[in-house]
């Protein structure tokens, strides 16, 4: 499933997702019939209002949730169906997942928390022969992410700049295809949420990785290759960008 | 490898789930102590009155015996002998010992066994309870080193410093009475001299060479009589008077000793009443028909102590051929002797039921005339009462372990409900929904190795210290938390099964995680969009 594919091939798509939420009695029609491309190297931003199912759709992008009609297919391949464990392992490895509010482990120090995805990946005895190369791989990436005087800290004694770099960092540390980036700067001011944004933007173009980034605020978007406008659980202009 | 860095970390960081398993740590911890303390009472119980016991007994049922002993022993030595490693011959019946003291008579209901000390030393463990085998102890100081070393066989010898001791108060005695002379009436008896400042105050010589005196012994059986120099009386030498009677006993310590509280520091003291060298005067019924009342004196060779006061209040062991000789338990025609139980020692014991089996249903011993059991079935409504009440006891204590498990359940409820956004995090990162179950039940694991590692050593170390922590608990408190006059034990005897513990350990950890397992299948079960959909 990671195999070497050519740029302008789709990598991740979606089609005609619906999902709804049940309150009590009441359906809550979430997504209603979505069709989404993303090919490989793309960076789309999805936009919207709150409550235009864009998180919803993220979700079901990166198999947090499964939807009630509709596939969803990396390279060709239908996923939202497969085994659990299966669905788990996609996760672990062809998905990065960055928050709003970065939910980093409040337990782990922060090179801990970004060697998690390997930890989740390895048996106990694997990771413990390959925890000096993990190490070494988790540093790196600390220091890519401009963190490295902050090794040992826990989360709470980052300031949020700090806690969304070293997320992005987790989420690069299993070397994922797919970053999957929910409002990443929604809680940051804006100078941090620049830095950021920079980030996202350098590994996309370095790492020619694909990026779908969900959020509300349109000069953002506008960084992306192309945006996604979801309102009402509908897809509405596909748009690209300059 | 997540789980495991998981569960480390919330062991160090969770202080909560630790106070939820203390109480699982204070229930492991006692019932070790309960359990070690229990079990010590039990097994020097059982020591007890295995050792007063033997292995088996095979128990005449005619309180007159049955007769030839030697001939019974070799019929059970051809049905079971390759099982038996010793036997002895034993006379037991009901008697009365009185003696005085402080010029009172003190009329007591006893056992009387008869025994012989060396074959009997051989099936049960008589030397450990005979006064003359201890070391008397001052505190933790020698005071006084045994009489007699452990491996001397005991017999009815009487030691040299007895026999010092009855030749002062046959001199005494000489003494009192040349006083006396000008006064008194030569017919006074002896038995009423005045109470001296000694302890041991009885002092009946009815061997004092007077003839008015000696016409009440009731001796039928003239062998071995220290009455034989009775038509010269006047000439006996003072090592002849002194010279212990024909009789020996030992006897029970609680029979010739009381125990009570010093009032001026309420210490425990023991006044005894009559030690060995004196003489007592054993009444109890002969083997004739009808039965009739025999009496004799006998000279306390020694005291014994079981340390279980049913025993050492009761019995009074005497030499057995000389209880034969006078309960007329001598067939006259042949001279055969009688007993009434043979004890029996047996190379193992796992094979008692085996051998009981074997006698019981050997023709060679007549079922109506001899019954088999071995000591525990003698005992059984004793032994059983201690068991049942140690198994109800470690119910209710497990039920205590069992509502901290309770406690374990509600607190990892409150747990899981935080880490809420830490699961939903965990799946996203690609955890699977078995690993967040085993995060929790290894951690309820390590809760429990925790809670019940720690309640195993405090327990232990109670246990360990447990006299040291009762007289400080009776310092503090000023009572008496163990008083050794209703438990018969100076100090509290424990005894540690290594099984007990373990078990004990072992359930209070699977508790643990079976109290874990409700919540870890919740987080298991979270769906991570609903985890990590509200902040």
């Amino acid at each position: 499933m990671t195999g070497c594919i050519k740029m302008p091939q789709t990598h991740l798509s979606a089609i005609a997702l619906e999902k709804s939420y049940r309150k009590g009695k009441l359906q809550v029609p979430v997504l209603r019939g979505v069709d989404v491309q993303v090919k490989k190297g793309e960076f789309v931003s999805i936009i919207g209002q709150s409550g235009s199912g864009k998180s919803t759709l993220l979700h079901l992008l990166g198999l947090l949730d499964g939807p009630d009609v509709g596939e969803i297919l990396l390279d060709g391949q239908r996923i939202d169906d497969l085994p659990r464990q299966d669905r788990d392992r996609l996760r672990n490895r062809v998905f990065g997942f960055i928050f709003q509010f970065y939910h980093l482990l409040p337990e782990l120090d922060l090179l801990e928390n970004v060697l998690a995805p390997l930890m989740i990946r390895h048996s106990v005895w694997e990771y413990w022969k390959r925890r000096k190369e993990f190490r070494d791989l988790g540093r790196e990436l600390i220091a890519k992410v401009g963190l490295e005087h902050r090794l040992t800290h826990r989360p709470s004694e980052l300031s949020g700049g700090e806690m969304q770099r070293a997320a992005i960092a987790r989420a690069l540390v299993a070397q994922p295809e797919v970053l999957l980036a929910d409002e990443p700067t929604g809680n940051l001011d804006n100078k941090s949420g620049r830095e950021i944004m920079d980030l996202l933007s350098s590994l996309n173009e370095g790492r020619q990785l694909t990026i779908i980034m969900v959020t509300h605020d349109e000069a953002l978007a506008r960084q992306a290759h192309r945006t996604v406008r979801l309102a009402e659980g509908r897809l509405q202009v596909q748009r690209e960008a300059a | 490898m997540y789980k495991l860095l998981l569960c480390s970390r919330y062991l160090r960081t969770r202080y909560i789930a630790l106070a939820s398993i203390v109480s699982v740590m204070l229930g492991v911890a006692t019932m070790i102590v309960v359990n070690s303390v229990m079990a010590g009472f039990s097994t020097q119980m059982r020591e007890r009155i295995h050792g007063i016991l033997a292995d088996m007994v095979l128990e005449v049922n005619d309180t007159n015996g049955a007769p030839n002993p030697e001939l019974t022993m070799e019929k059970i030595r051809k049905v079971a002998g390759k099982y038996i490693e010793s036997m002895s011959p034993v006379a037991e019946i009901y008697a009365m010992a009185s003696f005085q003291w402080h010029g009172q008579i003190i009329t007591k209901p006893v056992t009387l066994i008869g025994i012989e000390p060396d074959s009997k030393a051989k099936v049960g463990v008589l030397k450990d309870h005979l006064g003359n085998y201890q070391v008397q102890q001052d505190g933790d100081k020698v005071a006084q080193p045994a009489a007699r070393s452990m491996d001397q066989d005991p017999n009815w010898d009487l030691l040299d410093k007895y026999l010092k001791y009855r030749k002062m108060r046959v001199e005494q005695h000489k003494w009192m009475q040349r006083k006396e002379a000008p006064e008194q009436d030569t017919e006074m008896a002896p038995a009423e001299v005045a109470p001296g400042p000694s302890i041991a105050d009885d002092k009946t010589f009815p061997f004092v060479p007077e003839p008015d005196e000696l016409q009440f012994t009731e001796n039928p059986f003239p062998q071995g009589d220290p009455f034989k120099d009775d038509s010269e009386p006047h000439e006996l030498t003072v090592e002849e008077q002194a010279a212990p009677l024909p009789g020996r006993l030992y006897v029970g310590i609680g029979v010739v000793s009381f125990q009570y509280e010093n009032k001026n520091d309420g210490k425990l003291e023991t006044e005894v009443m009559a030690v060995p060298g004196d003489d007592i005067t054993i009444m109890t019924v002969n083997a004739g028909r009808p039965p009739a009342v025999v009496s004799f004196n006998a000279t306390i060779v020694d005291t014994f102590k079981s340390g279980m006061s049913e025993y050492d209040a009761n019995l009074v062991f005497c030499n057995l051929s000389y209880l034969q000789d006078i309960r007329g338990m001598i067939n006259p025609s042949t001279g055969e002797r009688s007993f009434s139980s043979i004890h029996i020692k047996l190379k193992d014991y796992k094979y008692a039921d085996e051998v009981v089996h074997l006698l019981r249903t050997s023709p060679e011993i007549p079922v109506g005339l001899f019954s088999v059991q071995t000591w525990e079935s003698k005992q059984g409504p004793l032994l059983a009462a201690v068991s049942v009440e140690s198994a109800i006891l470690n119910v209710l204590l497990f039920l205590i372990i069992a509502v901290a498990g309770f406690g374990i359940l509600a607190i990892f409820f409150m747990i899981v409900v935080e880490k809420t956004r830490d699961i939903g995090v965990l799946k996203a990162l690609g955890a699977s929904s078995a690993g967040v179950q085993s995060i929790f039940l290894g951690y309820g694991l390590a809760l429990g190795i925790v809670g019940s590692g720690v309640g195993m050593i405090s327990g232990l170390v109670f246990v360990w210290n447990i006299n040291w922590i009762e007289s400080w608990l009776t310092w503090l408190t000023g009572h008496k938390v163990f008083d050794q006059r209703i438990y018969y034990f100076p100090t509290i005897p424990t005894s540690i099964e290594p099984l007990m513990v373990f078990w004990v350990a072992f359930g209070a950890m699977s508790i643990a995680v079976l109290a874990s397992i409700l919540p870890a299948r919740r987080a298991a079960q979270m769906n991570p969009v609903q985890c990590l959909r509200y902040e």
